[in-house]
């Protein structure tokens, strides 16, 4: 066992110590879950007929068809943040003030409004003046304006933390700004960025359960409507416990997906040229975060909240 | 590898919830049985009603599209386990929709809640909304009713073991009432209470809190209520006079005349229909309510 | 700006919402955060595997669902009479205590072992190399991240909205409402501009907060 910052190699005594606190650790999370436990016996909530609406396939068939708005939802959200991103993280790298400046204002603009407020401005506030909006539309228009603007962050930041000599080598062979840009530094930028791009991907699936107050029937609006559902005995914790596995599972699933692309391309950029890349694994930490911390670029929430 | 065993354990979880459905599908034991029971209207052929854009947009959709709701038993209903809707509004839309030339097939049921009534209107999302919608002047800067079709009043639901609240002037500064975001309720108890309030976006959420004790009263239309109690008996009761007059009318778009009369001289025509409709879903209720003569076009 | 002259009293009722949900929930989230990352960078594996269960589960469900369980399935748990607005508080706290605890990890993890070695070597205690090398070090690394978790939660607090908080997230119904029925997209643009204009002021704070700290390496 190697030395950290915050404890050196335990002797004797040090390792005695950390049974006892590992023990004590053990018995605290038992405590706190066999209350739990009893407060759901009390309550009843093992009892069958709290469970029974989930023996019906019907239900089940409402609980998917909340599960696939909620993916349909976003993955539209998030190839448009993807593209949005790409777009103003281009427009703020530009060398040209007149198209620098106005996008670095949208994009800080963007950022600062909350995402519900956004959705609730185009469902409620923009049938004032006429526009109609479904509420598809308003959560996933609100969703790609949020998201665009914390991966253009992201890109930038992306890009700005590669060396220099990466740009003057591609200027030095004659490339212009596009060319650097497409060719040598955005596709290096989303390799190092990858980690914190999927995580701003998980937070636009999770945004898509702010739909919920908009109307949009989503996953979340099906759980409230089955739990409140008094015919079956208002299983409100059951559905909650459902709806929140099926949630867990899809944010799971989606960065598990992003696990492998990126070691695909890891692999491939490994076998492709052995040049030390921008990865400089420290600890448990990611690259990015570190290069982050480092280079003060936590201008971007550092997980997109 | 940690990533496979979650995936197993989840697609272990997924393959224990499919075999549980083997346990119950479709129909429950006490289910609600509108199978076999005749309809009290009949689908009218070839109607035309002209000067209505309602009527014209419904023609060329083929079909009505009815926005209702569907937590309120009694009223307006979604059988989670069956898919079939009851109540007395649900049914009222299915009346003027036969009325109009569509049967159950060609009817588009979707669930709206109370604030977001108007702008579904509005928008054209709907045709028509039949959903314990009060006529109110304020509405009917942005819509237009026709009927009203009944006549309720404001109420209170309350804890059955709950001595303290008999009506709404019994209301203090330490309660907390609950009902839906957007009602007429709510603002008459901000406006003429102390007590205070929350608001949801739907009436079951509102009793759900009740139940749980986090509300002392949940307020609305004492049909809905009504509705609620027959489902708990054990736990809710109405309590107290109605404390203000409720229209429930069908909402439709602004100024559309030729549909509103349309749709009146159906009601006042008829009669039979209403009382039919009414007893299948309210009568055993205990609501004794006769039906209202229709607000003139306008 | 009638639309807020009008209705001081339920202006000012909103932003004290926001700001009760916001510093509330920050409370909660900064004590529980330090909790669970010490948890997570203790040299104890359960505290570790505890720490790291609660964060990767509470990372991968929404905010809304996990305002949702303390709104509405708490008090079925509790049967006591709650306030409405703490439950949303401590949903917020939980969710954000999460964001509070990787962001101290990885600010500890910042600190090159070299230095907490050789502190220890020149014979300081636990207690003081925590406060006179590791956590100067390390906090230069946190703050400016944990601004960004604290922008978030700002914005969170919003979310409290679907659970009947009278927050600015809520208060277009509230104004949409008869007797006042304030034009709703009045309404939500001046929501907008009060959030832009206070996450930009504390986004300006974060860089120059940064600019003080930037690490030289």
């Amino acid at each position: 066992m190697s030395s950290s910052v915050l404890y050196d190699v335990p002797g004797p005594r040090a390792i005695a110590r950390n049974r006892i606190l590992g023990i004590v650790t053990v018995a605290l999370v038992l405590a706190i879950g066999a209350w739990v436990i009893w407060r759901f016996a009390e309550t009843g909530q093992f009892s069958a007929d709290k469970w029974e609406i989930f023996t019906y396939g019907t239900v089940w068939m409402r609980i998917l068809d909340g599960a696939i708005a909620t993916l349909s939802a976003f993955v539209v959200a998030a190839v448009g943040a993807l593209v949005l991103g790409f777009i103003l993280a281009i427009g703020r790298l530009s060398d040209r003030a007149w198209i620098r400046i106005p996008v670095g204002w949208i994009t800080e603009v963007l950022r600062a409004i909350p995402v519900l407020i956004f959705m609730m401005l185009l469902y409620y506030g923009l049938p004032v003046v006429g526009i109609k909006m479904e509420p598809y539309w308003a959560v996933v228009i609100a969703l790609v304006a949020y998201n665009g603007s914390v991966l253009a962050e992201v890109i930038r930041a992306g890009v700005e933390s590669l060396p220099r000599g990466q740009s003057e080598a591609g200027y030095a062979i004659g490339l212009r700004k596009s060319g650097v840009l497409r060719l040598i530094l955005l596709p290096q930028a989303i390799r190092a960025m990858m980690p914190v791009i999927v995580a701003q991907l998980v937070v636009t699936l999770k945004d898509t359960a702010l739909g919920f107050i908009i109307t949009y029937k989503e996953l979340l609006y099906v759980i409230k409507l089955l739990g409140s559902n008094a015919e079956f005995h208002s299983p409100l914790i059951q559905t909650a416990l459902v709806g929140g596995t099926i949630y867990v599972a899809m944010c799971l699933a989606l960065s598990y997906v992003a696990y492998r692309v990126e070691q695909r391309t890891k692999r491939r950029q490994r076998a492709l040229a052995g040049t030390a890349s921008t990865h400089h694994p420290v600890g448990e930490t990611t690259d990015t975060e570190l290069i982050a911390l480092q280079k003060g670029a936590g201008k971007y929430d550092s997980h997109g909240l | 590898m940690r990533k496979t065993r979650i995936a197993g354990a989840f697609a272990g979880i997924a393959i224990a919830a499919l075999a549980l459905t083997a346990c119950n599908s479709g129909t429950p034991g006490d289910g609600d049985g509108d199978g076999t029971t005749e309809n009290p209207w009949t689908v009218a052929t070839d109607v035309t009603i002209d000067g209505s854009p309602t009527f014209d947009r419904i023609k060329s959709a083929g079909k009505v599209t009815v926005g209702v709701k569907e937590d309120q038993p009694g009223l307006g209903y979604l059988n989670p386990t069956t898919n079939t809707r009851t109540g007395f509004d649900v049914d009222v839309a299915r009346w003027i929709a036969a009325s109009l030339g569509y049967d159950e097939d060609d009817i588009e049921f979707t669930a709206i809640p109370s604030a977001n009534r108007e702008q579904s209107i509005i928008n054209g999302d709907i045709d028509y909304y039949v959903g314990t919608y009060s006529i109110t002047d304020a509405r009917k800067e942005q819509i237009s009713f026709a009927g009203p079709y009944f006549i309720t009043g404001q109420g209170l639901l309350v804890a059955a073991d709950n001595d303290t609240i008999t009506g709404k002037d019994s209301l203090t500064a330490d309660m907390t009432v609950c009902s839906a975001t957007g009602s007429t309720s709510i603002q008459r108890i901000k406006d003429e209470t102390p007590a205070k309030t929350k608001e949801y976006d739907t009436y079951s959420t509102c009793v759900e809190d009740l139940k749980n004790g986090q509300a002392d009263a949940v307020t609305t239309d004492e049909a809905i209520l009504i509705g609620y109690a027959a489902q708990d008996p054990d736990n809710l009761k109405v309590v107290g006079d109605v404390f203000s007059e409720e229209r429930y009318g069908v909402g439709i778009p602004k100024g559309d005349t030729a549909f509103q009369e349309f749709i009146n001289k159906m009601f006042t025509d008829g009669g039979d229909v209403w009382k039919a409709i009414f007893d299948k879903n309210l009568g055993a209720s205990g609501v004794t309510a006769t039906q209202p003569a229709v607000d003139p076009v306008g | 700006m009638g639309v807020i002259t009008d209705n001081l009293d339920l202006w000012a009722e909103a932003l004290q919402g926001t700001l009760v949900l916001f510093f509330g929930g920050g409370l909660i989230a900064l004590v529980l955060g330090l909790v669970v990352g010490a948890m997570r960078v203790s040299p104890i594996p359960i505290a570790r595997s505890v720490g790291a269960v609660y964060v990767n589960w509470i990372r991968n469900t929404p905010l809304t669902l996990v305002m949702f369980f303390f709104a509405f399935c708490v008090p079925i748990l509790l049967r006591e009479r709650i306030d409405p607005i703490v439950l949303p508080t401590i949903a917020l706290g939980v969710y954000t205590a999460t964001y509070v605890a990787e962001t101290i990890r990885s600010g500890i993890n910042t600190v090159p072992v070299g230095q907490a070695e050789a502190a220890r070597a020149i014979g300081l205690t636990f207690g003081q190399v925590m406060t006179l090398v590791v956590l100067p070090q390390a906090s230069r690394s946190v703050i400016p991240p944990m601004m960004s978790v604290f922008i978030a939660l700002l914005k969170n607090t919003t979310v409290a909205a679907g659970f009947s908080v009278l927050n600015l997230g809520s208060v277009r119904s509230w104004l949409a409402e008869p007797p006042r029925s304030e034009n709703q997209l009045v309404v939500l643009l001046w929501v907008m501009v009060i959030f832009i204009v206070l996450v930009l002021l504390l986004a300006w704070l974060q860089r120059v907060m940064e600019r003080k700290w930037r690490i030289a390496r």
